[in-house]
Order: C-alpha cells, then sequence, then structure tokens
C-alpha cells in the first residue's frame, strides 16, 4: 500500500498539482486528465456561448445572420432606439420592473421577517404557498392571470403586469432576505429594545442596516424576475401593453433580424452590470 | 407592535410570542398581509379559475379528451421523457463541473463560477434566440459544418427535440451545478484524505467517499431541474418545432391559434397535478433555497 | 448614585412541561452588586432575560424601586444592559453605539448627547475610539464600549450577562476590578450572571447561587463560603471534603458522628445552620474545607481524629495539598491544605492523624448524589 502512495498530500491536490506532479505514474493519467481538462473546457464553452455571441451578432453589418460578421456597424442600436414599437416595450417594461422590484421587495422582506422572526401558525403553508410561483409552471401561471386578467380589463395594463410580477419576483425576495435575516443576530435588537427603542426603531436603525445586502440583491432579484420575464408577459400583453418580453418572443419567432441581437446585448449588459454589482458588493462584505 | 402581556399558555405558538425575540402574532400577521394579498390576487384566484374553467359544462369532457386522444397522451408522456433527458444531460455534464468548481484553488474557481453564473443571470428569450440564430439552416453551426467538410449541405438541426433537449439543458444546467457545488463544498477534505490515507486511490476515495456524500445535492438539483424542465414554455416554443410538442407548448397552441380555452385550461391542470405530483414526491430532496443562496 | 432597588418575587418560567426558573425571589438594594452563579442550565440567564423584559415570566412579580415593571415591554423598562457577546451594533460607530440609547430616549438635546458620549467615553478610557466602527476593537475595549452603551443614560438597574466570558483570564481579571470601581462610583445597582465562582465572589455584595431553576442560597461571598446551607453549595463553593458517616447522637451543642468502628467524632453543630436536628442512626454527610483541618504524626492527633496515610503531596504556590487516605476506610480520601513554610512536612506513604477543626465542620443529610 505505502509503495503505491509514498506521498501523502497535506491538501487534496488540484488539478494543477496533479499535472505539476512528478509522481505521476504513467502517460496515460496524464491523457486521462487532459481529455477531462478538454471536456470539462468543451462543457464551460457550451454554457457562455449563447451569451457570447449575441454581441458580435448585434454589430454585424448583414441583416442576416453570419459569423464571424463581416464589418462592424451600430445600425441595429439605432434601429433599436429608433422603433417606436421597441422603445414603448422597453419603456413598459421598465415602469414595472421598477414597481415590481419596490412591490415585491417590500412584501417579500415583510413576510421574510414573519417567517423567520415571527409567531405564525400556519408558517410552513404560507412558505410553500409564496414559493409555489417559482415551481409552478409559468405557462400555467400565464393563462390563468389571463383568464382572471382578462374580464377585469386588466390585460396589458400596468396594474395587471405588477400584479403578476410580484408574485412571480416575491419568491426570490423571500429566499434571499430569509437567508441573511437568519445570518442575523437577533440579539442585536433585544439590545436596540434595551436601549429604547421600539420595535419600528429597532427594524429600520438595527436590523435594516445590518440585512441591507441581500435587501439589495433580492432587490435585483426582482428587479430582473420582471423585466426578462416572458412567458406570463405573453399571455397578459396586448395591443396597448405590450413587455419587451412579449415584443421580443414575437420577433424571433416572426422577424428574426439583428435588432433582436441590439436587444439581447442590452438586456445581458443590464443583467450582468447588475448581478455582477450585488456579487461584488457581498464579495467585499464578507472580506471586511 | 406590542408586546402580549395576557397570562401564558404553555402551548408552543403561545410561547414564542411571549419572548421579545419573536413578534407577536399580530405583529406577524400583519407583516404577511401583503404577501398574502398578492398571493391571492396574482395566484391562487386566477389558478382557482383556472381549474374551474377545466371543468366548464359541468362535465368532464376536456380531460376526456386529455386521457383518451392518443396525441395528447403522446404529448404528456413525451414531456416527462423530454424532462427526465434533460434532467440526466444536465446531471452528467453538470457534475463534472461542480466537482472542478470545488476543488480548483479560489481564482481558478471564481473564473468556472463566472462560466456558469452568466448563462444564469441572461435571460431566457436571448439564450433562446442565440441558440436559434446558432442552430438554423444557414446559422454559424450548420456553416462550420460545412465549411469543415463534416457535412455537403445545411442539416436541419433547428425545430427538432434534439434542440430543445440542447436548449433546455444550457438552460437548466446551473440549476444542477449550484447545489452539487454546495453539497461538494461542505464536504470536509479530511474524508477524502481519511479515505486515501487508508489506502484508497484516488478513484475509490472518489467512489466511495465523495460521490455518496455529494448525493443530496445531485437529488437536489435533479428534482429541480425535473420540476422546472416539465413546464418549459419559451424555450421549446422557439426552437422546437411541431414534431417536439411538448405540453406547455400544446397549451400555448390551444390558447393562441385555437382559441380552445377550457381545453387549455384542462390540459394546464393536469400539467399542474403533474408537476405538484412530483414536487410532493420529492419534496424531502427539493431545496429552492439551495441554487439561489449560492448565487450571490 | 443612580441605583435602585430590585425586587423579585415569585419569579416562575416555564417552558412547556420543564421549569427553567422556579420561585426566584430576591430583594436587591439599591446599589448593590448582586451575582447569580450557578452551572450552566441553571436558569440564571433566564432570570436575566425576565427582568430585562425579554421574555415575559410564566408567574412572578419583578419590580424596580418599587414600581413593577412585570408587564412592561423591554423598551420602557429602562434597564442597562451587557451583553454575553457585546451585542454592538456593528454598522454604528462607538460614539453612535453609546449615542443609541440616549437618541431613543429623544429627550436630550443633540449637543447633550455629544457630552455624554464623550463622558461615557472618558469613564472607560476610550476617548480616541469613537470614530472608530467595533470590529475594529479588541475584546476587551468592546467590552467597555457596552458597559458604556449600558451606563450612558444612568439606568437604575444594570444588567450583565457573562460579560467577561470572551476575554482571557489575565484581560477577565483586570476589568473585573475595573468594572466593581466604576458600579462603586456610580452606585448602580447590578445584578451580573456568571459560572465564574472566583467571579462572582471577588465582585459581588450579595451572591445568588442556582441550581436546575432553583435559588439554593442568597449571602454575600463570606457567608456562602462559612455557612454553606446545602450540600449543593458546600460543594460548587470553593473546595470542600465530604466524609460519610451515621449520626449517633445530635443535640443544640453537638452532633456525635460515627465514621467507622473505630472513628468517631463529635462536632460542634453550631457549624451548621442550626435549624436541623439528625436523629441517631441517620445517614449524614460531613463536609469540611481542607484549610480547616492540620496533619499530625500518627498518634499525635489526640482523640478528634482521623487516621490516615499521605497518597501524594501537590504544591500549589503559597500552600501545599495533602491528598490523605483514611486508614479504617481506604475507599475515602480527604484533601488537607498546609501553609508551605520551606520544608515539606509529610512524605508519601507516612501515617499521619487528620485533625478536624470540629466548629467548621457542616453536617447535611445523605442525598443520592455521591461526592466523597
Amino acid at each position: 500500500m505505502s509503495i503505491d502512495h509514498p506521498r501523502v498530500t497535506a491538501r487534496f491536490p488540484t488539478l494543477k498539482d496533479v499535472l505539476a506532479s512528478p509522481t505521476i505514474r504513467s502517460y496515460s493519467t496524464a491523457a486521462a486528465i487532459l481529455a477531462a481538462g478538454i471536456g470539462i473546457g468543451g462543457i464551460l464553452f457550451f454554457l457562455l456561448l449563447p451569451t457570447l455571441i449575441v454581441l458580435p451578432m448585434s454589430l454585424s453589418q448583414t441583416d442576416y445572420i453570419e459569423f464571424p460578421p463581416q464589418g462592424l456597424t451600430l445600425k441595429w442600436y439605432s434601429a433599436y432606439f429608433n422603433d417606436p414599437d421597441w422603445m414603448a416595450a422597453t419603456w413598459f417594461s421598465l415602469k414595472i420592473a421598477l414597481a415590481t422590484t419596490a412591490t415585491a421587495t417590500v412584501a417579500g422582506t415583510m413576510a421574510a421577517l414573519a417567517i423567520v422572526r415571527g409567531s405564525l401558525p400556519f408558517r410552513s403553508t404560507l412558505q410553500a404557498l409564496a414559493l409555489g410561483p417559482m415551481i409552478v409552471p409559468h405557462i400555467i401561471l400565464g393563462v390563468a392571470l389571463y383568464l382572471a386578467f382578462s374580464p377585469l380589463q386588466l390585460t396589458g395594463s400596468f396594474l395587471g403586469f405588477l400584479v403578476a410580477h410580484t408574485v412571480l419576483a416575491v419568491p426570490y425576495v423571500i429566499i434571499t432576505v430569509t437567508a441573511s435575516l437568519q445570518r442575523f443576530d437577533p440579539t442585536l435588537e433585544l439590545a436596540a429594545l434595551n436601549c429604547g427603542a421600539n420595535r419600528l426603531q429597532a427594524f429600520f436603525l438595527v436590523v435594516l442596516p445590518n440585512i441591507v445586502p441581500g435587501v439589495a440583491a433580492a432587490a435585483v432579484f426582482a428587479f430582473l424576475a420582471s423585466f426578462d420575464e416572458a412567458t406570463v408577459a405573453f399571455f397578459i400583453s396586448d395591443i396597448g401593453g405590450k413587455s419587451i418580453g412579449r415584443k421580443m418572443f414575437e420577433d424571433i419567432d416572426f422577424n428574426l433580424t439583428p435588432v433582436i441581437a441590439a436587444v439581447s446585448t442590452v438586456l445581458v449588459a443590464t443583467s450582468l452590470l447588475l448581478m455582477g454589482t450585488v456579487h461584488l458588493m457581498n464579495a467585499h462584505k464578507s472580506r471586511s | 407592535m406590542t408586546r402580549s402581556l395576557t397570562p401564558l399558555s404553555s402551548s408552543p405558538s403561545f410561547r414564542r410570542s411571549s419572548s421579545a425575540r419573536f413578534y407577536s402574532p399580530t405583529a406577524s400577521l400583519a407583516l404577511v398581509t401583503p404577501l398574502i394579498a398578492a398571493l391571492l390576487a396574482g395566484f391562487l384566484y386566477p389558478v382557482a379559475r383556472l381549474i374551474a374553467l377545466s371543468f366548464s359544462g359541468g362535465t368532464l369532457s376536456h380531460y376526456r379528451r386529455v386521457f383518451t386522444e392518443p396525441l395528447h397522451l403522446d404529448v404528456l408522456f413525451g414531456t416527462i421523457e423530454v424532462a427526465f433527458v434533460v434532467t440526466v444531460a444536465s446531471l452528467l455534464l453538470g457534475f463534472p463541473v461542480a466537482y472542478l468548481m470545488a476543488r480548483l484553488s479560489k481564482g481558478l474557481a471564481m473564473a468556472v463560477a463566472a462560466c456558469v453564473f452568466i448563462p444564469l443571470w441572461t435571460s431566457v428569450l436571448v439564450r433562446s434566440y442565440a441558440w436559434v440564430v446558432l442552430l438554423q439552416r444557414n446559422g454559424i453551426i450548420n456553416g462550420l459544418l460545412i465549411d469543415t467538410g463534416v457535412t455537403e449541405g445545411p442539416l436541419k438541426l433547428i425545430y427538432t427535440e434534439g434542440a430543445v433537449i440542447l436548449a433546455m439543458t444550457h438552460v437548466l444546467m446551473p440549476f444542477m451545478i449550484l447545489p452539487i457545488y454546495s453539497a461538494l463544498r461542505a464536504l470536509p477534505p479530511d474524508y477524502v484524505r481519511a479515505a486515501r490515507n487508508l489506502g484508497a486511490g484516488p478513484i475509490r476515495a472518489f467512489v466511495a467517499v465523495t460521490l455518496p456524500l455529494s448525493l443530496p445535492g445531485v437529488f437536489a438539483g435533479s428534482v429541480m431541474c425535473f420540476v422546472l424542465a416539465l413546464g418549459f414554455y419559451i424555450t421549446p416554443a422557439l426552437v422546437g418545432g411541431p414534431g417536439s410538442m411538448l405540453m406547455a407548448t400544446l397549451i400555448g397552441q390551444q390558447t393562441t391559434v385555437l382559441l380552445d380555452w377550457p381545453f387549455a385550461a384542462a390540459l394546464s391542470t393536469v400539467l399542474l397535478a403533474v408537476t405538484l405530483l412530483f414536487v410532493l414526491l420529492f419534496r424531502r430532496m427539493l431545496s429552492l433555497s439551495k441554487g439561489l443562496n449560492s448565487v450571490y | 448614585m443612580i441605583g435602585q432597588t430590585l425586587s423579585l418575587a415569585g419569579l416562575q418560567k416555564r417552558y412547556g412541561e420543564a421549569l427553567a426558573v422556579r420561585e426566584l425571589t430576591l430583594d436587591i438594594a439599591a446599589g448593590e452588586f448582586v451575582s447569580l452563579l450557578g452551572p450552566s442550565g441553571s436558569g440564571k440567564t433566564t432570570a436575566l432575560t425576565m427582568i430585562a423584559g425579554f421574555e415575559a415570566p410564566s408567574a412572578g412579580r419583578i419590580a424596580i424601586g418599587g414600581r413593577d415593571v412585570t408587564l412592561l415591554a423591554p423598551n420602557h423598562r429602562n434597564i442597562g444592559m451587557v451583553f454575553q457577546k457585546y451585542a454592538l451594533f456593528p454598522h454604528l460607530t462607538i460614539r453612535q453605539n453609546i449615542a443609541f440609547p440616549l437618541r431613543m430616549r429623544g429627550r436630550m438635546q443633540k449637543t447633550a448627547i455629544a457630552r455624554r458620549v464623550e463622558e461615557m467615553l472618558e469613564l472607560v478610557q476610550l476617548s480616541g475610539y469613537a470614530e472608530r466602527y467595533p470590529n475594529q476593537l479588541s475584546g476587551g475595549q468592546q467590552q467597555r464600549v457596552a458597559v458604556a452603551r449600558a451606563l450612558a443614560f444612568e439606568p437604575p438597574v444594570l444588567l450583565m450577562d457573562e460579560p467577561l466570558g470572551a476575554l482571557d483570564k489575565k484581560l477577565r481579571e483586570a476589568m473585573q476590578f475595573e468594572i466593581k470601581q466604576l458600579q462603586e462610583r456610580l452606585g448602580a445597582t447590578v445584578v451580573y450572571v456568571t459560572h465564574d465562582q472566583d467571579e462572582a465572589l471577588t465582585m459581588s455584595d450579595r451572591v445568588a447561587i442556582m441550581s436546575d431553576g432553583r435559588l439554593m442560597q442568597f449571602g454575600t461571598p463570606t457567608e456562602l463560603y462559612r455557612q454553606p446551607n446545602t450540600e449543593f453549595v458546600a460543594d460548587f463553593i470553593g473546595r470542600m471534603n465530604f466524609l460519610d458517616g451515621d449520626c449517633l447522637d445530635c443535640t443544640a451543642e453537638h452532633t456525635v458522628v460515627r465514621f467507622s468502628e473505630r472513628t468517631v467524632l463529635k462536632l460542634r453543630s453550631a457549624a451548621n445552620d442550626g435549624t436541623r436536628k439528625y436523629a441517631a442512626g441517620t445517614a449524614l454527610r460531613v463536609a469540611i474545607r481542607p484549610e480547616r483541618m492540620r496533619l499530625a504524626k500518627r498518634g499525635d492527633g489526640g482523640a478528634d481524629a482521623l487516621p490516615g496515610v499521605v497518597d501524594a503531596a501537590v504544591f500549589v504556590g503559597s500552600t501545599y495539598i495533602f491528598l490523605v487516605r483514611l486508614a479504617d476506610r481506604p475507599e475515602a480520601s480527604l484533601q488537607v491544605q498546609v501553609a508551605a513554610d520551606g520544608v515539606v512536612p509529610f512524605q508519601r506513604d507516612d501515617a499521619v492523624d487528620i485533625v478536624l477543626d470540629g466548629a467548621a465542620a457542616h453536617v447535611f443529610p445523605v442525598t443520592e448524589r455521591c461526592v466523597a
């Protein structure tokens, strides 16, 4: 046994160690590791490919899709920004997403407080129900919301979208804020009460400042859950009110032009910017 | 926000409220009221209406159509099959990535994590669009295949079941990778060291120690992928064709093309029941927070 | 003098079937430093959280300065508290932490608050640290900030929940001294929870010893040491020897205990609490401190002596501790403390007599718990 394993490593060997190790017995081991590396590299490339491809496509001269693009242009971006339909859909979605961020973050944070710190007799039921919209297929929610909203003339309306997207976004807020609250030391709130603060003061002056990274992350999730949403939007949009998701869905299906690539690039940039910020903020927070 | 000062009962729910560590029942109820209002208006009432419509006419005629016409049954079982295939594909492709992420040094692990998070943060619409562009008749992949002489003419890649499985696997892989990653991260390296010290080779140590201890993550990821795959709409609607009809696209077709809402409602109720059945069956393994909490 | 009286009357806390605190009655004088001392799970922290108002009692009353506060919300009790891990607000500077209770009271002007904070910082010798955040301070400094925050609004009662538990031994001893000085200077009424008996005995005017939710004894450190009224207290405070025997005779003046066929000792009853009379034949447990015995050569001990053999001698600085096995009862051994003055008086295996100070022995009935 000990002849097979003369070296006892202090830590688990990483790929790099194994490759650099002089004790590699045979070339077949090295070849296997190399093959595994290439395989995993291929999987990572597969993961990144769709995101990476939209930028060059949006800059392509030709109006059919060509790769690599022949010459660069910003004309698809100007087409996007000058198209009243696209602009209307973008502003409509932006308005809804911002309002949804507010409602979902507030309602979700309040609910998370009650779930973590409250006395609720039906807590697990409520929790399961609140997370339901994450699990129930969105097509079902889309059809159901259309059936409910259509007689009330809520389809294509700001209010209809707001209610629908709040329900879709709230699970992300509850999960994220609940995790933050579970990391928060409740003794700090007792200390605030002991110092003479009432419950509201204790929340706003002590609890909230300490869970703010989680709440901010939750708000970003909520914004993207609304802004990038297409299935429910597909059903509850109408001529008067169409979200950017619905507009994109239609154009991919019937009118495939590089304008979609430009819109996609804008969406990807927005998502990566927001999520990257949250990620860096939390990475910074956990370092300090 | 007043504390309950009434004489205290010994029942557990009252016990919580007598402590300042917890909010009183009244305050707790007030805190969940906005959520309950939103859920009622945007979730429970609409779904209830949908289920009611599926029984319209006071008969089960719509359900009879779902379960007697071979086409619809084929779609139902086809959906379950596709969800299963996508889950297995995500697991086979995702496990090595998760394993690598857990084993690499911090900087490299961050780079791999970025490759997982960036698609996760990219809108499903954008990704479906990219697959359409990549896979279409005169698209990039066909161009590449012809240029390298693998094929003579363009292959039919888009609007096939293969395209649907490929695109869905792409969307769901992060939901597989993240729970497995967090299970592997939680695994103390001492276990593997102990196994190695006791004479197990690297492969034996992996099979006997790492793999079984990563199973909770594998199950959580698999259940999540499978359940989400059952209800996918955008991706199969855009990259799939008539030959790759799933429950969701069938419902879409009934509502947008055929305008048969009661039948669509019955199909939706069946899909909802199937989804909930799997969620209830595997609820112990399902952890919604596991994947999401590692996102930031 | 900011302190006021604090009285607990029949305080009780029930968690389901379990009683965390039973019938706790304590009257604490204004300006008094009282420790709640006991092993973990004895109910001392639960009692403290009830005084602070974090947990509502299942029964009983709490009064501060004669005013019943049993049903008052914690933020209206005006009690200062130093938490176990300080519970300083991590997002606020030291200045803001100390100003927090003043701001919450809303009666003070901004300039008055600023002046008060400066005073408090000076009091705990942290004047240069006002703009730092808690995680930039050492454990001892954080502890002082916690004290400053708790005292800033001059509370009539200050509660401290194992405030020194997170500090190392040396710093802990220095802080004990500082806290005690501060308390005496301000005349604050302090209730101090600890499981460290040295801490409780050095700092407190009186100590309440708790076990299993019950108050075992409430008295000055000297009383607890000299007149423990239960076997638990006798064992818990300081070093104690226990030896079981039978009662031969018990009067108001003395108790005669037989330890073996040959050894019968007459102990003066004044040493126990005097209220108990034992019938002849009762199984008794005699407790005596190591320093209330001395050693003599075998045969030189006189009538009231226990013959034994030295098993081990341990040098502990100013004294020796001898471990002596009884000649008649080899299963029992006693610790005897002897002042160290250069020569080691006895060696291992020496035959000795243990001479007891009969007035210093405590006699308890034998309970289930076996100590000796």
